[in-house]
């Protein structure tokens, strides 16, 4: 694929919401800190009960899913053959790169013993029957290719650079120290120029093993965060345990992954004021109907066979989350399956929120308020733990749209011109 | 550029799920755990118990600093006389607690770790810092390999290992019969020990079990009819003798079957052998490079299309 249809988005870094965000990522890092030093307990409201809060049902169990985006659109064009779509890719990418990178951060915050995480890579101390070990490693791998696959982004850029900032910065420091800048340092700057481009092409031959192994692993860790919660077939509610819990997992991630590349895309161009991207999104909105039909199929089938329908519809405390979670899934997916409404970018985002929400909302539901671990147990989250939450997601929003300026992310306006005209021929 | 084929993607999605299910349906051909009655265990006998809570002084006495256990101030207390827990926690690994149902209706209840036959926190902890003794079935958790996950406190259907939530180095803290402290030295828990009345007694799994059956036929109006533990997630090696309902004295009403086999069967068919990633993997490899050469040749041929409109320009 060429490198020639993304683009740098030229535009100030230093933005109001650049500030704001930064200002909410300090926030959630210095209380980071403060859980570092004093204990989980002091910033959090998680208990021997209620052992996962919302660092784990949010982070890690939500935030993997919506950072499906690239999962879900690497399988739309590798797989399902939608090279047209290859433009919107690398923005895609980065989004799961953050989202991914900053759930296995998250992670970190949230395990009470992080230094003895190299176990992991210690094969003596693997434990296959666990879903957690599997969920470890697949993330950890899963980062790494999404790394990959970002790299050529920056090697692209690595590669045309003039180092004019850095030049710059170097002058002014040589300057003030008062002292001559040695020639040395511009050649070791070319080697790097050099080795950018040595890499990139053969990069390019075996990315397409990376971006298929890119499409099995989260198919593999999304169904075994379902999996997670099977161990608990006394605490979970029955309206959510079930053996489907993988399966279930797995296909709310796909529809979760083509919504939010729906909401993505609208957010930025909107953000960015570019031209929306109708005729793409549309189409990506024919699958997500598909899919939820299937998961809404598989929902209530296993609830029929498990005698659970009425307690689905006896409209208590648990009934109420699940209709809404339902409803939320159900209602954007009948408003996808309109060509109209999908022809719409207005109703397109409000479709593809509902079913963020839904799917999201489901999530919560077998992770937080279907769990209870019995009689005099209590969670909500303390407004620090909801401040980390917040912090790390602020930083997710602020690496972005930091990155997008700087490194060639975006589809490239005037070729995608051109794609949508070849298309309509 | 290539029709849309949903078919195609409907295919994909079709074989990953036909994975999952297939190897579900099999699996309930896989054995069940055998239970081990030569491991090691306690018998807690709740109608003998006085309440004098010595076994929890023994049990913190004994194992605080190999177990990392300390005293717990109460409200009303502010001199700190006694360790005045209010539940199992990161300092405490035995309790016994008073159930007053009437003034005629009541119960002590000691409660600590379990001992399951097949436990879901073994089952889980993902770098196996709970582990379960093959001789001595004794489940023990070791700090230097535990990442303070917690999934051992989700998975634990007691709710039995608990966490230091207020330490900077935190770790889970759950009985280990004394494994490395007073069972070494004396060749018996703390607790069972201490008892001045004999209500907890400690031994072989099979003793215990003939010790609370022989119990509960020579007077039969005095208990409830069951020994909780014996069946229960699969068997625990922890046993409890009572004479009010079990439920009502916080201990769960459990299903025999162990949380950790159905879970277990479902994650070992998914990975079986690790065929179905690999599979997956390969299958998807295949298309993946099929569509980019199909890709590659189309782009070929429109760029070749198009040099040659252009030389027709000229």
């Amino acid at each position: 694929m060429s490198h020639d249809e993304y683009q740098i988005h030229r535009a100030k870094i230093l933005t109001p919401s650049f500030i704001f965000l930064l200002t909410l990522s300090l926030i959630g890092f210095v209380l980071i800190g403060v859980r570092f030093v004093k204990g989980i307990g002091a910033v959090s409201n998680m208990s021997d009960g209620y052992p996962w809060g919302i660092w784990i049902t949010y982070d890690v169990a939500t935030g993997t899913a919506i950072a499906c985006g690239g999962y879900a659109m690497a399988i739309l064009i590798y797989i399902r053959n939608h090279m047209h779509y290859h433009p919107m890719i690398r923005s895609a990418i980065l989004t799961s790169m953050f989202g991914y990178g900053l759930a296995g951060f998250s992670v970190m915050v949230d395990v009470g013993r992080p230094w003895n995480a190299y176990n992991f890579f210690i094969p003596s101390k693997w434990q296959a029957n666990s879903a957690m070990f599997e969920v470890a490693l697949c993330v950890m791998a899963y980062t790494t290719v999404l790394l990959l696959e970002f790299l050529p982004a920056v090697l692209t850029t690595l590669e045309k650079t003039e180092w004019r900032t850095l030049q710059l910065l170097l002058d002014m420091l040589y300057a003030r120290m008062g002292m001559k800048r040695p020639e040395r340092i511009g050649e070791r700057l070319d080697r790097v120029k050099d080795l950018a481009a040595w890499l990139k092409p053969r990069l390019d031959k075996v990315l397409i093993f990376v971006i298929v192994l890119g499409i099995t692993l989260p198919t593999m860790h999304q169904s075994s965060l379902g999996s997670l919660l099977l161990i608990a077939s006394t605490k979970l509610h029955p309206l959510w345990h079930t053996g489907f819990l993988p399966l279930l997992f797995l296909i709310n991630c796909m529809f979760i992954g083509y919504s939010i590349a729906i909401l993505e895309s609208v957010i930025s161009c909107y953000a960015f004021k570019r031209p929306y991207e109708t005729k793409e999104l549309s189409g990506m909105a024919q699958i997500i109907p598909w899919l939820t039909v299937i998961w809404l199929s598989v929902v209530v089938g296993d609830l029929a066979w498990r005698g659970q329908l009425a307690a689905a519809l006896s409209f208590d405390f648990y009934s109420g989350f699940f209709l809404l979670e339902f409803c939320l899934v159900a209602g954007g997916s009948l408003l996808m399956f309109s060509g109209k409404k999908r022809a719409s970018i207005r109703w397109l985002f409000i479709s593809a929120a509902l079913i963020v929400l839904g799917g999201a909302l489901y999530r919560f539901n077998v992770y937080l308020i279907g769990f209870n671990p019995g009689k005099g147990w209590h969670y909500f989250p303390a407004l620090a733990e909801l401040l980390i939450t917040v912090g790390i997601v602020a930083f997710e929003i602020l690496g972005y749209q930091v990155l997008v300026k700087i490194l060639p992310v975006l589809p490239k306006l005037h070729t995608r011109q051109q794609l949508d005209a070849e298309v309509k021929v | 550029m290539a029709h849309p084929s949903r078919r195609r993607f409907l295919k994909v999605l079709g074989a990953t799920g036909a994975a999952l299910l297939a190897g579900r349906t099999d699996a309930s051909a896989s054995a069940t755990h055998q239970v081990n009655n030569d491991t090691i265990g306690m018998l807690y006998d709740a109608t003998k118990c006085v309440g004098c809570k010595a076994c929890m002084s023994a049990c913190k006495r004994v194992n605080s600093d190999y177990g990392s256990l300390s005293y717990e101030q109460a409200t009303f207390d502010p001199d700190a006389l006694w360790d005045a827990p209010q539940d199992l926690t990161g300092s405490t690994r035995t309790l016994i607690k008073l159930f007053k149902e009437s003034e005629k209706e009541w119960s002590y209840v000691k409660y600590s770790c379990m001992h399951c036959q097949k436990p879901s926190c073994v089952s889980v902890c993902p770098v196996s810092a709970m582990t379960r003794d093959a001789v001595t079935g004794t489940v023990d958790y070791n700090k230097n390999t535990c990442i303070g996950c917690r999934y051992c406190q989700i998975a634990c259907a007691f709710n039995i290992p608990k966490f230091q939530w207020d330490r900077a180095i935190p770790q889970i803290v759950k009985c280990d019969l004394c494994k490395n402290t007073n069972l070494v030295k004396k060749g018996i828990t703390a607790c069972a020990e201490t008892c001045p009345v004999g209500a907890i007694s400690f031994g072989k799994r099979k003793d215990l079990l003939a010790e609370a059956k022989k119990r509960l036929q020579e007077r039969p109006g005095l208990y409830i009819n069951h020994i909780y533990g014996e069946k229960e997630v699969g068997g625990t090696n922890h046993l409890y003798l009572a004479a009010m309902p079990f439920n009502n004295l916080g201990l769960p009403i459990l299903k025999e079957e162990a949380p950790a086999e159905f879970s277990e069967k479902i994650q070992h068919t998914i990975y079986k052998g690790f065929i179905a990633p690999v599979a997956l993997y390969s299958t998807l490899c295949c298309v993946a490079i099929r569509n980019m050469k199909k890709h590659d040749a189309e782009a070929h041929k429109h760029a070749t299309v198009d040099n040659h409109k252009r030389e027709d320009g000229k």
